[in-house]
């Protein structure tokens, strides 16, 4: 008998998802779901994708899901979590929508210490309405409404998600991590692991930031999107742990 | 707090948070906001001692889909906020319409544009009736004009929000809010387990258990021109039938008026006090009380007899309501306006005296 070197997981509806060659957002769905799987938690997940490149998510993650307004996940999912204390909670926002028209609401759900996570995928840029800047678009990077490159005396510096939401007491758990190489996913999953296993344990809001790509709007191909991110996002984004509680330090 | 038929004497605000947990509603997300602040103190002190949750939101923005979310996952929610507070909502309430998520939501209404006033107000009117947000959606609307009756409806309201799926909206002015009365409070309903939601709302977001066969998704989005037609047609559907079944009036000698006004909430109590002053100078007038304002009951001015003269539509604005009276009326009786605005109230005096000045320029 052979052994299979690739399988599905059931964490993913068997379909064919809408993102573009090289998009990232596919890898990051799978290692959410995945993960629920690996912990026996797929089906008390409860998952909430707002406006963006991924608001179908539901069609792709084998979870119960809703859709939220533009930026508003936090809230949606502060009030699911009021009504299912038990259950694992979770946003999938990209960076548009959650560095953008949804900071009030993510740092009040981070403050107040919410217990579900948040995955934040940072490609740079708004994807699904056809690569505008972003609050987290690279000085230098040229999208629709920067045709020559931001820059930082019209549109300020780029903000730095995890580290800003790492101040925030009520966040416990903060991680960025980057889906450009197979040791980055490799790593990816265990931070969502984390998020999740300490989400069960109840000490907090965690918080998983993804460096994704989008080559449609960044006008590269899929490879030379994985280089492009290696080379200008990590050296901007610093990979790694922002804030952890001390019960699961190593 | 007295139960069944005990009479209390209780701050209109008060009255409604008791009434909306007494209603089963156990989740509330609110923001403070002047005349309706007291609701969210209320709420605070009492829902979580009673098994409720209270969660203080960012803003209206975060309180209307902290509801969003409580309300796809199965949760009885209630909200409250006044004008501009409302006005943050509605792109809230346009998603919980198309998504039919069960909500109810109280204005306890205050003076504008802007930031205008904090003193009672019914401008709110096309907000409420019309709707903010985007697209093709209704919510129907309940004008209470006394604390008794606004318990009464909101108590009501939970069971209508759940059976409609969509939000239902009380709207009373900022005067029913702070005022005092004495009421009789419902019987405690009691509110919906966690386990047993599923049970009760197969379609809510619980997560799905061992079964993935039951996956759900609240959703509005729908990319098919085709599916959002036949979509937003479903709804349409649903509210043509809340047409027939909510549509609430109160009349008052309307066959044989010499004339007739049309008030809603407080202005419809100093209308009937008006109609008292008005009888004394040989006037007869009667009165229709919109209760639902939407479904606005159009139909109720048929019934208006011969004898009357002319239709006035009283408000504190500048004239809202008097469309729906003028598509109600239609070109039978000319259709005319008292009102006030920016938190002014008119007197029953003033109100008859307007009244008696319209009545013999159309007699
Ligand atoms: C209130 C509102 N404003 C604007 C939009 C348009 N809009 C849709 S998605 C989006 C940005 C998405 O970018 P991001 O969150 O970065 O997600 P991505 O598509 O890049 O994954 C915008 C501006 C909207 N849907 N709602
Ligand atoms: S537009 Fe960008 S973010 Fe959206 S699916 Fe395509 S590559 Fe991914
Ligand atoms: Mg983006």
């Amino acid at each position: 008998m052979s052994t299979p070197v690739f399988t599905y997981t059931k964490g993913m509806i068997r379909t064919e998802t809408n993102f573009c060659p090289g998009c990232t957002h596919g890898i990051a769905h799978r290692l959410i779901t995945e993960t629920l799987v690996e912990m026996g938690e797929i089906g008390n997940a409860i998952g909430v994708a707002p406006i963006g490149c991924s608001v179908q998510a539901h069609k792709f993650m084998n979870v119960d899901m809703c859709e939220a307004a533009h930026g508003r996940a936090p809230a949606v999912a502060s009030g699911i979590r009021r009504v299912h204390p038990d259950k694992i909670v979770y946003t999938y926002q990209g960076d548009g929508d959650l560095a953008s028209i949804g900071t009030a609401e993510i740092v009040h759900a981070a403050a107040r210490g919410e217990k579900f996570s948040t995955f934040f995928i940072n490609n740079c840029i708004y994807g699904m309405t056809g690569g505008q800047m972003a609050p987290t678009t690279l000085i230098g990077q040229r999208s629709t409404t920067s045709q020559d490159g931001r820059t930082k005396a019209q549109a300020g510096n780029p903000i730095r998600v995890s580290e800003l939401i790492s101040t925030l007491d009520g966040a416990v758990y903060v991680e960025r991590v980057a889906l450009d190489t197979p040791a980055h996913i490799r790593a990816a999953k265990k931070a969502v692991r984390r998020a999740f296993e300490i989400q069960k344990a109840g000490l907090g809001f965690t918080f998983v930031e993804f460096l994704s790509t989008c080559p449609t709007n960044w006008g590269v191909t899929p490879p030379d999107a994985m280089k492009w991110l290696a080379e200008n996002m990590i050296p901007y984004y610093p990979l790694g742990v922002k804030r952890e509680p001390e019960e699961v330090q190593a | 707090m007295a139960n069944g038929n005990d009479k209390v004497l209780l701050k209109g605000n008060e009255a409604f948070a008791e009434a909306a947990i007494r209603g089963g509603l156990r989740f509330y997300f609110g923001y403070p906001i002047t005349p309706q602040s007291e609701i969210p103190e209320f709420m605070s002190r009492e829902l979580p001692k009673r098994g409720g949750v209270f969660l203080q939101a960012e803003s209206e923005l975060g309180a209307i889909n902290m509801a969003y979310g409580a309300g796809a996952a199965g949760g009885a929610v209630f909200i409250s906020s006044s004008s501009p507070g409302i006005a943050l909502m509605q792109e809230g309430m346009s998603f919980l319409c198309s998504a039919e998520v069960p909500l109810v939501a109280l204005n306890v209404s205050r003076g504008g544009p802007g930031i205008g006033g904090i003193q009672p107000g019914q401008a709110d009117y096309f907000q409420v009736t019309r709707g903010g947000g985007n697209g093709d959606y209704k919510i129907p609307v309940f004008a209470p004009a006394s604390i008794q009756e606004a318990i009464d409806l909101i108590y009501e309201s939970a069971e209508l929000a759940a059976y409609w799926r969509n939000p239902i909206m009380i709207f009373v002015d900022g005067i029913i809010g702070q005022m005092m009365e004495p009421v009789t409070l419902p019987e405690q309903r009691p509110f919906t387990e966690t386990s047993k939601i599923r049970d009760a709302k197969p379609w809510a977001i619980t997560g799905y258990g061992d079964d993935d066969t039951k996956k759900n998704v609240v959703k509005s989005l729908r990319m098919q021109p085709d599916d959002l037609e036949r979509h937003v047609e479903y709804l349409f559907e649903k509210y043509r039938r809340a047409e027939k079944e909510l549509c609430r009036v109160e009349t008052q000698d309307i066959e044989d008026a010499d004339i007739v006004l049309v008030a809603f909430g407080t202005v419809a109590r100093i209308a009937r006090e008006a109609i008292e002053i008005l009888a004394t100078r040989g006037i007869k007038a009667g009165l229709v009380r919109p209760i639902s304002l939407w479904p606005f009951p159009y139909d109720v001015f048929d019934k208006i007899g011969s004898r009357t003269k002319a239709v006035i539509s009283a408000e504190l604005s500048m004239g809202q309501m008097i469309e729906d009276v003028r598509i109600g009326v239609g070109k039978r009786l000319p259709v005319r306006l008292i009102n006030r605005t920016g938190g002014m109230i008119p007197t029953s005096l003033d109100l008859a005296d307007s009244a008696e000045k319209i009545y013999k320029e159309v007699n």
